[in-house]
C-alpha cells in the first residue's frame, strides 16, 4: 500500500490548479491596496526627509545652527539665523504640561468606564467621548480663543491670583496680558488629547484578567487597592502606550494651537508667557514663504523634526508593547 | 465593550466584620474617596460635553438659519457660508470615493490573507507610522508632492488625495476589523460547501460584516470633514466665490463640479476667519459655522450607530 502515496496518485485525487487559482488576482488586488500604505510612508519619508535637508545641503546652514536659540529668519533684517531651539522646547513644554494636566484624567476616567461605572453611566459616558473625537481642531481652537484665552487673561490679570505670594509673581510676568499662553496651548490639548488616551487605556484596564480582581477581592481588599496595587501595576504597558499615542497627538496637532499660544517665537520662560512650537510655527510662515528660499527650507526642517518624533513614538509603542507579552 | 464582564463590587462594607482591624477602617475611607474622584472624572467630561453644546447652542442662535447656510459670504452683512458647505461635502465624497475602496480591499487582506510574516508586520508599522504623522505634515507632503512637484496647483483633488493618504489606516483598521468580527464558522462552512476563498469572501464574509463597514466609513467621514490642517497647502485657502451649479464641465475650474480648482473647505474657512480677524460679523459667522461643524459630527456620529444597529438586525433576523 505505501506506492499510493506517490506523487502521481496523489495529484489525481485533486484537480490541478487552474489558471485563475494560480494568479490568484483577488489576492493580488487586495495586497496591493494594503502594501499601498508603505508607498506611502516610503514617498512621505523620501520627500520630507529630502525637503528637510535642503537648508543644510542648499543652503549651506551648519546643522548645529539649528541648535540655537535665535529665530531670524528674514533675509531683510539684516543677519539671518535658523534657531529651531525655542520652536522644539515650545512643542515639549507645551506638550509635557498637556499630558501632565490629561494623564490622571483621563486615566481616572478609564478607571472609572472600566471599573466603577454602572452600565448605565457607561452608556452614557462612552457616546460623549466619541463625540469628543468627532470635534474638530478649529473648533477646539476657536473655543480656547473666544473663551479660555479671555478667561485667563481676566482671571489672572487682576484681583485675588495676582496678590498670592508665588503664584502672583508667575501671573504678574510680562507677557500675560493677553492670555495667549503656554499654559492655553496646554489645557486646549489635554482636552484634545483626553479621548485617545481613555480609551487606549480603557482597552489596557479591560485586558487584566478577571481572575486578577476576583483574587484580590478574595484576598480581602478594597476596590480601590486593587486597582493601585494590582490593575494599575498590570495594565501599565498600555497605559503608557496611551501616554506615548497621547503626546504624539499633542505634539502634532497644529491648528488648535497655533489660535492660542500667542506664536511668540522666543524659548520659553514661564507658564503664563506666549510661545511658538513645530506646528504653530509652520501654520503660520509657510504661506507668507517663497518655495526654495531658505526662510521656508527651515520650516521644511521643522516638519523633518516632526515626522522623526512621530515615528520615534510609533517605534516606542512597539518597544512598549513587546515588553507586555514578555510580563 | 465587553458587557459580560461584571466590575467589583465593593467588598468591605461598613457592616461586614473587619478582618484588619484599624488600618481597614483607613483603606475604606480611600476607597469610598477614590469612587467618588473616579465618577467625579466621569461627571466632568459630560459637563464639559455638556456646557461646549450650550454654548455652541446658544452662540449659534439667531445666526445659523436656512439662509446663513443657503447664501454666499458677504462682507456687508453677516451673508452665508453655502460655498465652504458645498466644498467640505465635495471634498467628503471625492476623498471617500479613493479611501472607502482601498481601505476595504486592504482591510480585507489584512484580515483574511495577511500571513503573520515580515510583509504583515510592515504593513501594520506603516498603518501606525501615518497615524501618528501630524497632520500638518501630511498637508505638507501633499503640497510637495501635488501641488509642486505635479505642478497641480491648490486642487480639490490634491486636497482629496492628501486626505486619503491621512485617513487610509483609519478605515484600513476599521475595516480588518469589522471583517474579524465575522465568526471564523461561516467561513469554514462555506469553504465546506467547496466554495474559493473568494467566493467566501466576496459572498459571506463581506456581507456579514456591512454593519460594521458602514460604521467605519461614517467614522472616517467624520474625520474627514473636520480636518483643515491637512487642507491648508493642498486645496488652498482662498476668498469663496460664487458658485455657478450651471457649470457642468468638470475640467473647467470655475466649474463647482470640477476637481480641478481650489476649495476651501468649513473648516478651513474657520481658521482663515479667525486669523485674519477682521469683518464686523467675524464672531457670528465663525460660531454658526463651527455650531453646524458639530451638528454635523454629531449627526455623523449618531447615524453610525442607528445605521449599524438597523443593518445588524436586519441582517441577522434575514
Amino acid at each position: 500500500m505505501v506506492h499510493l502515496a506517490t506523487p502521481d496518485r496523489r495529484a489525481s485525487l485533486r484537480a490541478r490548479p487552474g489558471f485563475r487559482e494560480r494568479i490568484d488576482l483577488p489576492r493580488r488586488v487586495v495586497f496591493v491596496a494594503a502594501a499601498s500604505m508603505i508607498g506611502v510612508v516610503v514617498l512621505l519619508l523620501a520627500f520630507i526627509a529630502w525637503q528637510g535637508l535642503q537648508l543644510f545641503l542648499k543652503d549651506g546652514i551648519p546643522i548645529t545652527q539649528i541648535f540655537s536659540a535665535e529665530w531670524q529668519p528674514d533675509r531683510m533684517s539684516g543677519t539671518v539665523n535658523f534657531g529651531l531651539l525655542p520652536f522644539i522646547a515650545g512643542t515639549i513644554f507645551v506638550t509635557v504640561v498637556a499630558l501632565v494636566i490629561s494623564t490622571p484624567l483621563s486615566v481616572g476616567l478609564a478607571l472609572f468606564l472600566s471599573e466603577v461605572a454602572p452600565q448605565w453611566a457607561k452608556a452614557i459616558v462612552q457616546p460623549a467621548l466619541e463625540i469628543f473625537v468627532g470635534i474638530p481642531s478649529v473648533v477646539w481652537g476657536w473655543l480656547g480663543l473666544t473663551i479660555l484665552v479671555p478667561f485667563l487673561s481676566d482671571t489672572f490679570q487682576q484681583g485675588l491670583v495676582v496678590s498670592l505670594p508665588v503664584l502672583g509673581e508667575v501671573f504678574r510676568a510680562p507677557g500675560f496680558r493677553t492670555g495667549f499662553s503656554w499654559l492655553a496651548g496646554s489645557l486646549v490639548l489635554s482636552i484634545m488629547i483626553l479621548p485617545t488616551v481613555t480609551s487606549v487605556s480603557y482597552d489596557a484596564f479591560r485586558a487584566v484578567p478577571q481572575e486578577l480582581r476576583t483574587g484580590s477581592l478574595a484576598l480581602g481588599t478594597t476596590r480601590w487597592q486593587a486597582i493601585r496595587h494590582i490593575l494599575v501595576p498590570a495594565a501599565l504597558p498600555g497605559v503608557l502606550t496611551a501616554v506615548v499615542l497621547g503626546m504624539t497627538r499633542a505634539a502634532g496637532e497644529a491648528l488648535a494651537v497655533q489660535m492660542v499660544i500667542g506664536s511668540s517665537p522666543v524659548f520659553p520662560r514661564a507658564i503664563t508667557q506666549p510661545l511658538s512650537t513645530l506646528t504653530s510655527q509652520i501654520t503660520l510662515e509657510m504661506g507668507n514663504t517663497v518655495f526654495g528660499e531658505p526662510w521656508q527650507d527651515a520650516l521644511w526642517t521643522m516638519s523633518l523634526v516632526l515626522l522623526v518624533i512621530s515615528i520615534t513614538s510609533v517605534v516606542l509603542v512597539r518597544v512598549i508593547n513587546s515588553r507586555r507579552i514578555a510580563l | 465593550m465587553s458587557a459580560g464582564a461584571p466590575s467589583i463590587d465593593r467588598q468591605a462594607g461598613p457592616g461586614r466584620p473587619s478582618l484588619h482591624g484599624k488600618s481597614s477602617r483607613g483603606s475604606m475611607l480611600a476607597d469610598r474617596v477614590a469612587t467618588a474622584v473616579l465618577w467625579g472624572t466621569g461627571a466632568f467630561v459630560l459637563l464639559l460635553l455638556g456646557a461646549i453644546i450650550v454654548h455652541f447652542a446658544m452662540a449659534a442662535w439667531g445666526v445659523v438659519s436656512p439662509s446663513f447656510v443657503l447664501s454666499d459670504p458677504s462682507d456687508s452683512d453677516l451673508g452665508g457660508i453655502f460655498p465652504l458647505l458645498w466644498n467640505s461635502i465635495y471634498m467628503l465624497a471625492l476623498t471617500l470615493m479613493v479611501s472607502v475602496p482601498v481601505g476595504i480591499l486592504g482591510g480585507i487582506y489584512m484580515s483574511e490573507y495577511a500571513g503573520d510574516n515580515a510583509v504583515t508586520s510592515a504593513i501594520r508599522f506603516a498603518e501606525e507610522a501615518i497615524s501618528s504623522v501630524p497632520s500638518i505634515v501630511v498637508g505638507m507632503f501633499g503640497l510637495i508632492l501635488f501641488v509642486d512637484e505635479l505642478h497641480m496647483g491648490f486642487t480639490a483633488l490634491g486636497g482629496a488625495l492628501a486626505l486619503t493618504m491621512f485617513n487610509l489606516p483609519l478605515m484600513t483598521r476599521l475595516a480588518e476589523q469589522a471583517l474579524r468580527a465575522v465568526p471564523q464558522d461561516e467561513r469554514s462552512a462555506s469553504l465546506a460547501l467547496g466554495a474559493t476563498k473568494w467566493q467566501t469572501i466576496r459572498h459571506v464574509v463581506l456581507p456579514l460584516a456591512i454593519p460594521g463597514l458602514v460604521t467605519g466609513v461614517i467614522l472616517t467621514a467624520g474625520r474627514v470633514f473636520g480636518e483643515a490642517a491637512v487642507l491648508l497647502f493642498t486645496a488652498g485657502i482662498g476668498t469663496p466665490t460664487h458658485l455657478n451649479f450651471g457649470n457642468l464641465d468638470i475640467t473647467n475650474p470655475a466649474s463647482p463640479w470640477s476637481p480641478f480648482r481650489p476649495a476651501t473647505t468649513l473648516s478651513v474657512y474657520i481658521y482663515k476667519l479667525q486669523s485674519e480677524g477682521l469683518g464686523a460679523y467675524r464672531n457670528q459667522i465663525v460660531d454658526g459655522s463651527a455650531a453646524l461643524l458639530i451638528a454635523l459630527v454629531l449627526i455623523f456620529n449618531l447615524g453610525a450607530r442607528f445605521l449599524g444597529r438597523v443593518l445588524t438586525r436586519r441582517l441577522t433576523a434575514a
